[in-house]
């Protein structure tokens, strides 16, 4: 099991003191290596429920589990490096740091984890996306699609076993849309990786044995109840 | 990648407003480092030049205004004591070595100072170890005509041996030119002290300039009131007198006019101040309180006006000045706050990301404070390096210009400090922005 979620909820005090409820999840997982398109409503929570599980925003109640092992209990110094050894991201706007190159923002990637800066590897990964020749490229020297391309090479760098990828294809070209996607998937099969996909692409969820509708799990407005 | 590079690479990245508030960094310590430098050279200055005799004997009055005058030549002097005067301390048996100076003229070309002296002063060491050297050409002093210039004035005035010149009577603007003409014999090696913008002729030439021999009622009344306490030289000096006047009456019975071709009895001369060296220093300590028992001169040991100017104008000077390049550098450190947390509204979404690829709150706070540090240390060692590039470019113009002897790389070692304190100021100013960054909300921030 890679991930499992269990009576998770999240609730979100508005400026004027009202509570929104956000997320209310029996029960979620995700085998290992398995790959799951999360589909939902703007508005719906996916990006909350990506951040609860990644461990940057902590549930009101509830357990969520990565490998066994429950990050919700863990001490935030504690969790911030399980996120940067186990957990890999892959954001709708990429969020590459402009400054440094497309090698520097994978090694980035590593700096903050306790294994250290495998540049070799950095490297391989940037071959494997594609991007050999422009590795020493800014992101904005790079197209969208090696910019999103270079996120999938970092959210990679530390070996993941689980990828979050938030509308990772929403910010490309149709034409890059399904590279994207295709490298994502193969890179999680290589490396036995769990993938939750978060789209509100009907035509990107249906490449995905898996789909989930958020609302099927999330029932944030009967907890309120 | 290491938090240095990491916040290395963000400094890149706002590369004018980084630069900008490093060189407000660099341009306080490159003031301080001058400051510093300079501060001490003329520290080292007054030391260096003031303690080649054990003591400086003048007619009562300011010893910093003996030292001022007799040594540095920049102050008019006090007045006169009699050269019988220096006659006597030659003769005093703790006396080593007693040179006598007399000035108060200057150069017509130029303005610099006229000191007459004996040919002794430059066989003498003028500062410990450190004795005067005549360019290739010269000699010394022979005829009462004679002149011995210093470097500086030799490269201003274009003199050189063989020169001939005219000087001007009390002051640098005086319109009275004496009608004697000197004539350059050696121009002396530089010493970076006030010799080398001074003219050195002999004393016998000296007195033999019209008017600087006293008239005999003057000089009477004065050296009577000088050895008021003494029976046996106002005996002396009566029949001294005695004698001159009957001469200059025989002269003018034979029909002579008075002229001051004349061997200058010494009676009728002065001389502005003695320069002693002693057989111990505790000879010169029991000289100096015998004469400061008396009403008429003062032997002064030239370091304690020195030190006493050093400590109370020179020191206070310096302390001021590296109080208000401190007050610059801090100025700077407010710079460099202010340019970092502007930045970090743009740079919350960095810091999210960052915080999303596993850095912990720790970690960005580190990197901003490591940017602080940075932007302080770079801008403290161009600082460093533009401070004494100034002094190194300086060095000669100044030298040339006041005679200060000026070691292009010198280093104080108060400079070591500025590095800490640096430290300590990047780390203050860097240490609410780096605040920020650690309560950065992750979801937030993304999401913005």
């Amino acid at each position: 099991m890679s991930l499992l979620l269990t009576n998770v909820h999240k609730t979100y005090r508005q400026p004027g003191g009202n509570a929104v409820p956000v997320l209310a999840i029996k029960r979620f997982e995700l085998a290992t290596a398995e790959q799951v398109a999360l589909v939902g409503e703007s508005g719906g929570g996916k990006t909350t429920l990506l951040n609860v599980i990644a461990g940057i925003t902590l549930p009101d109640s509830g357990r969520v589990e990565i490998d066994g092992v429950e990050i919700t209990a863990m001490h935030e110094v504690v969790r911030d490096r399980f996120r940067a050894e186990r957990i890999g991201f892959v954001f709708q706007t990429f969020n590459l740091l402009p400054a440094f190159s497309a090698l520097e923002n994978v090694l980035l990637g590593m700096s903050f984890s306790g294994g250290g800066v495998d540049r070799a590897h950095s490297r391989e990964l940037l071959e494997r996306v594609g991007l050999s020749p422009r590795m020493h490229h800014r992101p904005s020297q790079l197209s969208v699609g090696e910019q999103q391309r270079v996120a999938v090479a970092r959210a990679l760098a530390n070996r993941p076993s689980l990828l979050l990828a938030d509308e990772p294809t929403a910010s490309v070209d149709r034409a890059n849309q399904d590279n994207v996607l295709g490298l994502i998937r193969e890179a999680c099969i290589e490396n036995e990786v769990s993938l939750l996909l978060v789209t509100h692409s009907r035509e990107v969820a249906s490449q995905f044995e898996r789909i989930e509708q958020l609302s099927d799990f999330n029932r944030p407005e009967v907890a309120a109840a | 990648m290491n938090l240095v590079s990491i916040a290395w690479k963000s400094i890149g990245q706002r590369s004018l407003a980084s630069s900008l508030t490093s060189l407000s960094v660099a341009l306080g310590v490159m003031l301080m480092v001058t400051v510093l430098v300079t501060s001490a050279i003329v520290d080292q200055a007054l030391n260096q030049n003031s303690i080649g005799y054990h003591l400086i004997v003048g007619p009562k009055g300011s010893a910093l205004q003996l030292v001022l005058s007799a040594v540095y030549r920049i102050q008019p002097p006090i007045e006169n004591v009699p050269y019988l005067f220096y006659r006597q301390l030659q003769e005093e048996s703790r006396v080593v070595e007693a040179v006598p100076l007399a000035f108060g003229d200057f150069t017509e070309e130029g303005g610099f100072p006229i000191v007459a002296t004996t040919s002794r002063h430059f066989m003498l060491e003028y500062a410990p170890g450190r004795t005067f050297g005549i360019l290739k050409g010269g000699k010394q002093m022979g005829g009462p005509f004679d002149a011995v210039i210093g470097s500086h004035v030799a490269k201003t005035n274009g003199w050189k041996v063989g020169t001939t010149f005219q000087i001007t009577h009390g002051s640098a603007e005086s319109d009275h030119v004496h009608d004697e003409r000197f004539t350059v014999v050696a121009v002396l090696a530089p010493t970076h002290t006030a010799n080398d913008k001074t003219v050195f002729l002999g004393l016998e030439g000296f007195y033999r300039i019209e008017g600087h021999d006293k008239k005999p009622e003057e000089a009477e009344k004065q050296l009577g009131d000088f050895y008021a306490q003494d029976p046996e030289m106002l005996a002396y000096i009566q029949s001294e007198f005695a004698r001159i006047r009957a001469e200059r009456e025989k002269e003018e019975e034979g029909g002579h006019s008075h002229s001051h071709h004349h061997e200058t009895p010494d009676v009728l001369k002065e001389v502005t101040a003695v320069l002693l060296l002693m057989r111990s220093d505790f000879d010169a300590i029991m000289l100096r309180a015998e004469l400061k028992k008396g009403l008429q001169a003062q032997a002064v040991n030239p370091i304690e006006p020195m030190s006493q100017l050093k400590e109370q104008v020179v020191g206070n000077v310096r302390k001021v000045l590296v109080f208000l390049t401190a007050l610059i550098i801090v100025v700077s450190g407010v710079g460099i706050f202010v340019s970092i947390y502007n930045s970090m509204a743009d740079r919350r979404r960095e810091i999210g990301i960052m915080r999303a690829l596993g850095a912990r709150r720790q970690t960005v706070f580190s990197i901003i404070l490591a940017e602080s540090v940075l932007l302080c240390f770079i801008g403290g060692l161009l600082g460093l390096l533009l401070g004494h590039g100034l002094v190194f470019v300086a060095a000669p113009y100044v030298a040339d210009a006041t005679g200060l002897l000026i070691d292009p790389f010198a280093f104080e070692t108060e400079e070591l400090v500025l590095f800490p304190v640096l430290l300590a100021l990047a780390s203050l100013v860097g240490f609410i922005p780096a605040m920020t960054a650690y309560r950065t909300d992750v979801a937030d921030a993304l999401s913005g």
